[in-house]
């Protein structure tokens, strides 16, 4: 009893000692401490976790045994990962520029509209707020065949043969992109009307005192100085592209990834890999894959866009 | 006075708990949620703990997408069911887990399961051992719009009793737009559904074949059988152009909205199909060939013993078991969730029999088969891939079901291991 006193006593005593400043610290750490721990328990201890897993052979059922490299040997032999590792770039690499490119040319005349702008701004950002999963629905009766879906009853009623889209090996992965690029639109056009508010309005007027022309002041005075703008969207978007899954899931659920693989990214055969098949050590030896491609892919674009 | 009298009943209570706390015995029941199952589960229950006042029985249920990782994990762990509830697919996997046991033969004697039981009850026995009994199976048959049929000039009444006649009714009811594009199916064309199935099981067999040797761990149509059944398959969409995959994104959902006039399911559809208003349907049993062979695949969820039950628990659980698979059991369960009864004597009544919706259902039963999946969804795939090759890739029959073959060898032999 005396010696619980006496500690604390002396904790007090300690606590007293400390500066203003001191206690700041330990109380902000004190705060920050929570998340940091959840945010270790919760993300840093699976993902070391997973590292483990990619070298066992563990189906949840069975378990695990340690089998070396093995599950890395049958991931660089198998077809299908090719396949969904081409997938899952092509994704990004038609996502990423088509998004940014719409977004910034919608962001840069919506920026001189006066006009029921915020309604109009509103209008883009609401696919945004959508569930992926039931926009992805509604996009897969709009790609159906005559007599339901939308567009091929259009192209029908002008005489232009219906086409497949997701009953199509290469039409499937450009019609599951366009509603993921829809959707990411109105947050990329919100981050761009930022950047572009940003700029401050006396290089402009600047610039036009001096007789520059619409699309210098352009080239010259806004993509430059939207580049930190522009980074964060590259980077961003390319991760979103990366991990994209909901969409793809959603718009094909009778054979996710479909028809043959076309459209199937490396977070779906993830997906199946583990909770279909319950190969968790395959799927965790994918995931290691995944993440060294995000982990690579960011680095490069920080660097790319950053130094010059 | 009144004091006493309310200490007298309290020590009353404390009595009666303390004497059923030491003679009752829980045991845990794990199903999937579905409604009708867990209402005629509960009502399974009640009746049980009306016989046996000693047993207790829990009823924990579960999404079905999370069903087979929870109830992993928990046994696992020590926790979970005594009785379980599984697909009848996932027993390799859940015996190699060490998460269920073989029925004791002094209670489940095979040689009256054998008698009892539909032959497809087989999948559940590994050895000499069963490893689970079904409470009800289902099967596949054939459903039929009868507008459909009648609007083509065809008796709805009579729908087709063989493959030929089949294909006659599907191209009769096919309606199709100027450009040629279908705007209602004859035949809904989905491998992704239960189509995969009827090529499997049924149409290999009556093109002469079988699907696997050696307790469905060889694929064994890599063949002419195999090709035969195969191009009667894709030629309804490529020859006759009587479906389209895809078409209505999934085959039910065209024969619902009336644009197919035929559709292959399984009795896990009638509840869906009995809310439709806009037209009447009828059920005939699967097509037979032209030799008059048939063949159906029929499919179940069994219940059975975990690990985790010993001693006493083991006996509840076993009696709890015996009585979710009597006679009993089987006719509330087809009462009230629609499915049919696993033991002959119980599915095979004369009024069973003769009813227009179960009766062809039942017909297919006694010469059913069941597949014995090792990965039932990596399967499928391997189905729904090869009918997209010739489909959308315009690949030669021959060698799509060749690479088939090979894919789902690969995925039998891994789960060997």
């Amino acid at each position: 009893m005396t010696a619980v006193a006496q500690r604390e006593a002396a904790s007090g005593g300690l606590w007293s000692r400390m500066s203003l400043g001191q206690k700041q610290v330990i109380w902000a750490w004190g705060f920050l401490a929570v998340p940091l721990v959840f945010y270790v328990v919760i993300r840093f201890w699976p993902t070391f976790q997973a590292f483990y897993l990619s070298v066992t052979d563990w189906t949840i059922t069975k378990p695990a045994a340690f089998v070396g490299l093995e599950n890395y040997k049958r991931l660089a032999a198998d077809p299908l990962f090719w396949q969904v590792f081409r997938n899952t770039f092509l994704y990004l690499i038609l996502g990423t520029p088509i998004s940014l490119l719409i977004s910034f040319v919608v962001a840069y005349y919506l920026d001189r509209v006066r006009f029921m702008h915020s309604l109009i701004r509103a209008l883009y950002f609401l696919p945004f707020l959508t569930t992926a999963a039931a926009m992805a629905w509604v996009w897969r009766w709009f790609y159906q065949p005559v007599p339901i879906g939308v567009i091929n009853d259009i192209l029908a009623s002008f005489g232009i043969p219906q086409q497949p889209f997701l009953r199509s090996t290469s039409q499937a992965l450009p019609a599951v992109l366009a509603p993921a690029v829809w959707a990411g639109l109105g947050f990329q056009i919100i981050i761009f009307l930022a950047g572009l508010r940003a700029i401050p309005v006396t290089y402009y007027e600047a610039a036009r005192i001096d007789g520059l022309s619409e699309g210098a002041i352009l080239r010259k005075i806004t993509l430059p100085l939207l580049k930190p703008t522009l980074v964060f969207l590259v980077v961003f978007s390319s991760i979103g592209f990366l991990r994209i899954f909901d969409q793809v899931y959603n718009i094909n659920t009778n054979d996710p990834g479909g028809p043959l693989n076309s459209t199937k990214p490396l977070v779906l055969m993830i997906y199946q890999t583990a909770f279909s098949s319950y190969e968790m050590g395959y799927a965790a030896a994918q995931t290691v894959v995944l993440f060294l491609i995000l982990l690579v892919i960011s680095l490069v674009q920080l660097r790319l866009m950053r130094d010059r | 006075m009144r004091f006493g009298h309310m200490l007298a009943s309290v020590a009353l209570g404390f009595a009666t708990l303390a004497s059923t706390g030491a003679k009752a015995v829980e045991i845990e029941y794990w199903q999937y949620v579905f409604d009708t199952r867990v209402k005629a589960m509960n009502q399974l229950i009640a009746k049980f703990q009306e016989a046996n006042p000693d047993i207790k029985v829990k009823q924990t249920t579960f999404p079905y997408a999370d069903y087979q990782t929870k109830v992993a994990a928990a046994i696992l762990a020590g926790q979970g069911p005594d009785v379980v509830q599984l697909f009848y697919g996932w027993t390799d996997n859940f015996i190699a887990g060490k998460m269920i046991r073989p029925l004791r033969a002094e209670a489940f004697p095979a040689a009256e399961i054998e008698r009892d039981f539909f032959p497809i009850v087989s999948a559940m026995k590994r050895g000499n051992d069963y490893y689970g009994l079904p409470t009800a199976v289902r099967s596949l048959a054939l459903f039929y719009n009868k507008k459909a049929f009648k609007d083509a000039g065809l008796d709805p009444n009579n729908p087709p009793k063989n493959l030929d006649e089949l294909v006659a009714a599907a191209e009769k009811t096919t309606k199709r737009d100027g450009s040629g594009n279908i705007v209602s199916a004859g035949l809904t064309l989905d491998m992704g559904g239960q189509d995969h199935h009827w090529w499997r099981e049924v149409l290999i067999r009556q093109f002469g074949g079988a699907p696997y040797t050696d307790n469905d761990t060889k694929v064994a149509y890599n063949n002419e059988a195999g090709l035969k059944a195969l191009t009667f398959y894709t030629d309804l969409q490529k020859k006759h152009k009587v479906g389209q995959a895809g078409f209505m994104d999934e085959g039910q959902a065209a024969f619902r909205a009336g644009l197919a006039a035929m559709t292959i399911d399984g009795t896990f559809r009638l509840g869906s199909f009995g809310t439709i208003k806009a037209f009447e349907w009828g059920v005939t049993e699967l097509p037979a060939n032209a030799q008059g062979q048939r063949s159906n695949y029929a499919s179940y969820f069994a219940n059975a013993i975990t690990t985790k039950a010993e001693g006493e628990k083991l006996a509840a659980a076993e009696k709890f078991l015996k009585y979710v698979s009597s006679p009993e059991a089987m006719k509330v369960w087809m009462e009230v969730v629609g499915e049919l009864p696993a033991r002959r004597t119980a599915a095979l009544t004369p009024e069973n029999i003769a009813h227009p919706v179960y009766g062809p259902f039942l017909k297919g039963l006694e010469y059913a088969h069941t597949t014995q999946f090792k990965d039932e969804a990596a399967q499928r795939q391997v189905a729904i891939d090869m009918a997209n090759r010739i489909l959308i890739g315009g690949e030669d029959p021959k060698a799509s079901l060749a690479k088939a073959a090979e894919a789902e060898q690969a995925i039998l032999d891994r789960a060997k291991r």
